[in-house]
């Protein structure tokens, strides 16, 4: 840990004031907000890539806001986890921003921008938070930022499962906001290593941790949780879902890892095992969900279920390459299914509908968007070479070193029942039929982002050792062996 | 000169680059995708064959190594084994093209067609360079992946069906395969294909893990290899074009799971290693039974080009059944039949795909007399034919001596029994077609006969199976020459068995 060297402007701290203030410019500018958000994200790639070479040089970084030190002030902390989940967010909204500047009119573009740059301030921020109350602070705007983009497609049906997604992520919020009463009551800090290390196993401390945990689960959309997901996730414009499914249920898992490993190093392997029983659940039920499907976005959307349930193997088997496994399946499945979503977006853009049974025309018009479809399929699949099998593998190779061999089982199904609905959907692009159909040409940008994205899912199995690497920078799961 | 550890990594890209290439030319740009096709494929025969050389003079060492996991490498080594199905991959991938560029001609989707095309040789060179396990995996799965597009290329609801059959069994048999080497690799902590073996060394305790790690093997690599009860994608997957089942039956897909079996046994168990376990005799068993079943089923069909499909089932356990049987001999057998079962399989296919090309005939029962109409077709298939029965001198012949002899010096005389069976089943299989197309006169006028004057059909269709019988010919009458494929094989049994 050293001292940033410009004690008043740190690279942190820049990487979230940079999206808001673009949130503000987009929002004076509303008639030309495309400009100002590109030029925004091209701005925080650029910060994000800064303070990556910071921690790479250094170590971890440790700012206090204001010079004032927690337990006082708040502290933004950079270390190799949070690095990577930044670096996963600008990726990815690099991405959807190019996407989103072709596929928006100039009526949602207006609404679109200022809440898009301010979402992405919130995750930076959440990314980088070192305390349980700013992380509850971070987790709010993010909530209120997605909800209202999720309103964005203003249609009955979006704005119901806008307001849905409204009161699931406020109750989400506040079943967190208690267990963080509760620990500062208990405890006096809200700093998450002091937390860690004052931690005893009393009743306050479980209460605290049953409903944090309870909370973020909601968030994350596990397994029985996940109801509110598909309706929001499939009813919003494509280049949002993406953003939801890629990276606004990630932050909570986020949370819920990083409270697992630092705070609450107790629980025994009771939780542990129910986590993964539930993500085992969620494999299975989303997989059966997602296959009976005939919409394709809600396909896609139960998918993300599915990838969700995955995550939460990793919690019984408390293992450090289960961990990384889980967080390469993170990093993974935020670059695949954001291509997976712009695809389908094409696939709206071009034919209006998104019924998988009339998908025959796609594989002729739009080829790229099709390819970038199975790429991403490939991956979600965890067929090699993707950072899905990686993922995959690690799990794996974690479960059968732990001698619960029984946690291979719900992966090596998943991997069976994502190629049955991917391939369900690629085997109906691949039937011609004569109906005429009314198209419109899709950007190239549109079609090309997807692809780049589907790419870079496979391109995540082959450079793997980089990113695993830069995972324990600063040993966030140095206490899990 | 290029660098060694280049070169490995310069034979898989060589078909990789063309294809991802290929697959944004504009249908139209005829001439630049049979170039890069070509190109491609003679690329890859070059380096191939500088690859070879240096191995023969025995100073070089070409292997590619990059990180892939903490502890794992992809790597891509050719050593003697691998080698072999290179070589094969290569040569019939440059003929195979020739004949894909003139059966396709003017049909739609060709990009897409040659681009998966070459991806399928990709993973084929790529199974058959990988150093290491995962390796072989990672190019496993690849190849699974790149032969659906192929095999549902017409789009048809049976090409829907046979892709979905398709689909299932490989995939599944992919999730057994990942289960087997993420679970060697907790016991052992290394993956490298060594040869004799590199778990023999781990201690007794884990004998029953092995024995059914070996089990999920096989299981994971006997659904390409279309081992009975596991063969029932590959009589479907013939739907595809005639190209695709060429290559499909002679050197990507079938030929990827006999070559997982021959390196599981040799490379990874190690074939003495396998025996003290008690794992050969059962693998051989299951390899009599597929011969014997192949070749039954096959009789029964009236369907050319299923008939050669259930032959493959049969043909492609010559070389399992080879594996499984302990000894120099039998080995060699093995090695030598992965390329003669390639080499004599694509034959029969360009043939049956020339048939139905050009007279629109599918059926057995319709070929009667089609010899006079396309002779230079049907001698090429009656040299395949005859290779398949095993007729001396042909390559078959020789794979059959080995694999005799090699079953007799290891004391199971069984298994003379089961080739027996197996060669007369052939002959019956395989006599009636050419005495219909020889001896019978054709019942009526042939439907189409557009290229009369121009010889029997175009030029790109007719010198692969004519190049490719020739050569099952010359792999007969010159197994013992240097570079022959009998030849590397004893070189290769010298590595498996020590000196």
């Amino acid at each position: 840990m050293i001292p940033s060297p410009m004690p008043g402007l740190s690279l942190e701290m820049l990487v979230v004031a940079v999206p808001l203030l673009g949130a503000i410019c987009c929002f004076l500018w509303p008639g030309r907000s495309v400009l100002p958000g590109l030029f925004t994200s091209v701005a925080v790639t650029a910060t994000v890539i800064g303070l990556g070479w910071q921690v790479m040089q250094h170590g971890v970084l440790r700012h206090a806001l204001g010079g004032w030190q927690a337990p006082l002030g708040i502290d933004l902390q950079a270390d190799g986890l949070s690095l990577l989940m930044l670096t996963m967010t600008a990726v990815v909204g690099l991405a959807v921003s190019i996407y989103s500047s072709a596929y928006f009119g100039r009526e949602k573009a207006a609404s679109f921008w200022p809440l898009w740059c301010f979402l992405w301030a919130a995750l930076n921020a959440l990314f980088l938070s070192a305390d349980i109350f700013n992380l509850y602070v971070t987790l709010e705007l993010l909530g209120l930022a997605a909800v209202a983009l999720v309103a964005l497609a203003g249609d009955t049906d979006a704005l119901s499962a806008a307001m849905r997604y409204l009161l699931v992520s406020l109750t989400g919020s506040l079943f967190y906001l208690l267990g963080v009463a509760l620990l500062y009551h208990g405890f006096g800090t809200l700093d998450m290593v002091l937390l860690g290390r004052t931690m005893a196993a009393t009743p306050p401390a479980w209460a605290a941790m049953g409903l944090m945990s309870v909370g973020l689960l909601l968030k994350t959309a596990l397994f029985p949780l996940h109801f509110w997901l598909p309706p929001a996730h499939a009813g919003a414009p494509a280049p949002v879902s993406a953003l939801l499914s890629a990276l606004v249920v990630k932050a909570s898992f986020y949370i819920l890892i990083r409270l697992w490993l630092l705070v609450f190093p107790f629980p025994g392997p009771a939780p542990g095992q129910l986590l993964g029983l539930l993500g085992t659940a969620a494999i299975l039920w989303g997989g059966m969900q997602a296959l009976r499907q005939t919409r394709l976005k809600l396909l896609v959307a139960y998918s993300t279920v599915v990838q969700i349930g995955y995550l939460f193997l990793a919690f019984p088997l408390a293992a450090t390459i289960g961990w990384h496994g889980a967080i390469y399946l993170l990093l993974s499945h935020a670059v695949a299914k954001t291509a997976m979503f712009l695809a389908t977006g094409n696939i709206l853009f071009h034919g209006g509908h998104d019924r998988i049974a009339d998908l025959d025309r796609v594989a002729r018009h739009l080829p790229l968007t099709l390819g970038a479809f199975a790429l991403a399929g490939v991956s979600l699949m965890g067929l090699p070479p993707s950072g899905g099998f990686i993922s995959k593998w690690l799990l794996l190779e974690a479960s059968i070193r732990s001698g619960q061999w029984w946690w291979a089982m719900p992966l090596i199904a998943g991997g069976l029942l994502t190629g049955a609905y991917v391939f369900r959907v690629i085997g109906h692009a691949f039937t011609p039929s004569d109906l005429p159909r009314t198209s419109r040409a899709v950007p190239l940008r549109m079609e090309w982002t997807a692809l780049l994205m589907a790419m870079l899912a496979i391109a995540l199995g082959l450079i793997a050792s980089w990113p695993l690497a830069l995972m324990d920078t600063g040993l966030p799961f140095g206490g899990g062996t | 000169m290029l660098p060694d550890p280049l070169m490995p990594l310069l034979v898989v890209l060589s078909s990789l680059l063309a294809g991802l290439v290929i697959f944004f030319l504009p249908e139209d740009r005829v001439r630049t995708r049979t170039l890069l096709n070509l190109g491609g494929a003679l690329v890859k025969i070059v380096l191939v064959a500088f690859m070879f050389h240096g191995l023969y003079q025995g100073a070089h060492h070409y292997e590619t190594r990059m990180p892939l996991l903490p502890g794992l490498d992809l790597v891509l080594r050719a050593d003697a084994m691998a080698m072999l199905f290179v070589v094969l991959s290569a040569g019939l991938w440059l003929v195979t093209t020739v004949y894909a560029i003139g059966y396709l001609e003017g049909s739609p989707h060709r990009s897409r067609f040659f681009g998966f095309f070459s991806l399928c040789v990709t993973a084929s060179v790529g199974v058959a360079l990988a150093g290491n396990l995962i390796t072989f995996l990672l190019f496993y799965e690849m190849l699974t992946l790149v032969t659906y597009p192929l095999i549902v290329h017409r789009e048809t609801e049976a090409a829907r069906r046979a892709g979905r059959a398709y689909l299932v069994y490989t995939i599944a048999g992919g999730a057994l395969l990942l289960i087997a080497v993420t679970w060697l690799y907790t016991l052992t902590d290394t993956l490298e294909f060594t040869a004799r073996g590199f778990v023999s060394a781990l201690d007794s305790s884990h004998h029953g893990a092995l024995v059914a790690i070996f089990v999920l093997l096989i299981a994971g690599l006997g659904v390409k290899a279309a081992l009975i009860p596991l063969h029932g994608w590959l009589p479907q997957a013939m739907v595809a074009p005639a190209p695709v089942s060429a290559l499909l039956h002679a050197v990507a897909v079938v030929k990827a799971g006999a070559f997982g079996i021959l390196r599981v046994v040799y490379d990874v168990f190690g074939i003495e290693f396998s025996a003290r376990l008690g794992l050969l005799l059962p693998l051989a068993v299951l390899a009599a039974a597929t011969i014997i079943y192949g070749s039954v089923r096959a009789l029964f069909q009236d369907d050319l080009k299923r008939r050669l499909a259930f032959s493959t089932v049969s043909q492609v356990s010559y070389i399992v059944l080879g594996a499984a049987v302990i000894g120099p001999v039998a080995t060699i057998g093995s090695l030598a039949h992965l390329i003669h079962q390639g080499v004599m399989k694509i034959t029969l296919f360009f043939c049956a795909g020339n048939l139905a090309e050009e007279l629109g005939i599918h059926r057995i029962s319709e070929m009667d007399g089609v010899g006079r109409r396309m002779p230079w077709t049907m001698a090429a298939f009656t040299i395949g034919a005859f290779g398949m029965i095993g007729v001396p001198p042909m390559a078959g012949f020789i794979s059959k001596w080995y694999l005799g002899l090699g079953a007799l010096e290891a004391g199971q005389g069984w298994v003379i029994a089961v080739l027996a069976a197996s060669s007369l089943l052939n002959a019956a299989y395989f006599l009636p077609i050419l005495h219909a197309a020889w001896f019978r006169s054709p019942s009526g006028a042939w439907p189409d006969d557009r290229l009369q004057g121009h010889g029997e059909t175009a030029f790109a269709l007719l010198a692969p199976p004519v190049i490719t019988a020739l050569l099952t010919l010359a792999l007969g009458l010159l197994a013992l020459v240097p570079f022959s494929p009998v030849n590397w094989a004893y070189l290769i049994t010298t590595l498996e068995y020590g000196p």
